[in-house]
């Protein structure tokens, strides 16, 4: 049975682990559709998008994050609540501000910063509880124990 | 938009429970565990109804102007925490709960811009 301590190191690790992944998706997502340009809404338009998109290393990377997004938060939701990981997530916005200060150096309004403030002391309150109220069902414990 | 993304979520939580954890976050288990929860059907109930979230937001986005929309999707923070308590059975303590108020709020905030 792992300690208290451990889930939640556990949990947090795989939370941030899904917010880098999701960070690091949309930016290269983000990138690699201005690399394409504005898609135009045609057969023809949608098409030779598809044709850019696939051919695009860019956007592959941004796949293969997301695909780490996703399986990060399925791991996580294996053991932990709902409700522990949604909001611990929400850090990632406040990331997403100090990344565009420091690496655009893009000016954030004070209403911003208070969003982050807000974002922060609330992810430490749902960090100190618990990372798990639920029990993993019977038939989950009986393949975890045959493994 | 938010009943479609919290459903969503819920559900592959849901599946994610019974499907059980890896045993070791090793690769090879992980990818196990992946191969047992593709295999689950809520799973699958909550695949679809992320996509619907998606679509109501691009509908919804061409209907209101974004600075109201993504603001107001700080909504989900409540309404998933409503949901953890209420379908998966959450104890959502009163930290819990102060954290998802600060969280929601702020998210609009930063979202707002």
């Amino acid at each position: 049975m792992p300690s208290e301590r451990r889930l939640r190191i556990k949990t947090l690790v795989m939370v941030l682990a899904m917010v880098v992944c999701a960070n690091a998706g949309d930016l290269l997502l983000k990138r690699g559709m201005m690399q394409i340009g504005a898609v135009e809404l045609t057969v023809q338009g949608i098409a030779q998008a598809f044709r850019l998109t696939v051919t695009n290393a860019t956007i592959w990377l941004a796949i293969f994050f997301l695909i780490g997004f996703m399986i990060s938060y399925m791991t996580v939701l294996s053991w932990a609540d709902y409700s522990y990981v949604m909001p611990a997530g929400a850090f990632g916005y406040a990331v997403l501000t100090f990344l565009a200060v420091i690496v655009l150096h893009e000016s954030v309004s004070p209403r911003r910063w208070v969003g982050v403030v807000a974002i922060c002391v609330g992810v430490l309150l749902v960090g100190q509880t618990k990372p798990r109220t639920t029990e993993v069902s019977s038939e989950a414990v009986v393949r975890c124990e045959s493994s | 938009m938010i009943l479609s993304s919290t459903g969503g979520e819920i559900a592959i939580t849901h599946g994610m429970k019974s499907v059980g954890e890896p045993s070791r976050l090793r690769p090879r288990a992980v990818l196990q565990f992946l191969g047992r929860a593709v295999r689950n059907g809520w799973f699958w109930a909550g695949v679809p109804l992320m996509a619907l979230s998606f679509y109501a937001l691009l509908v919804l986005l061409s209907w209101a102007p974004i600075s109201m929309v993504i603001p107001s999707s700080a909504l989900s923070y409540v309404v998933g925490t409503f949901g953890a308590k209420f379908i998966l059975g959450e104890d959502v303590s009163t930290a819990r709960w102060a954290g998802v108020i600060l969280v929601c709020i702020g998210v609009a905030l930063v979202a707002a811009g």
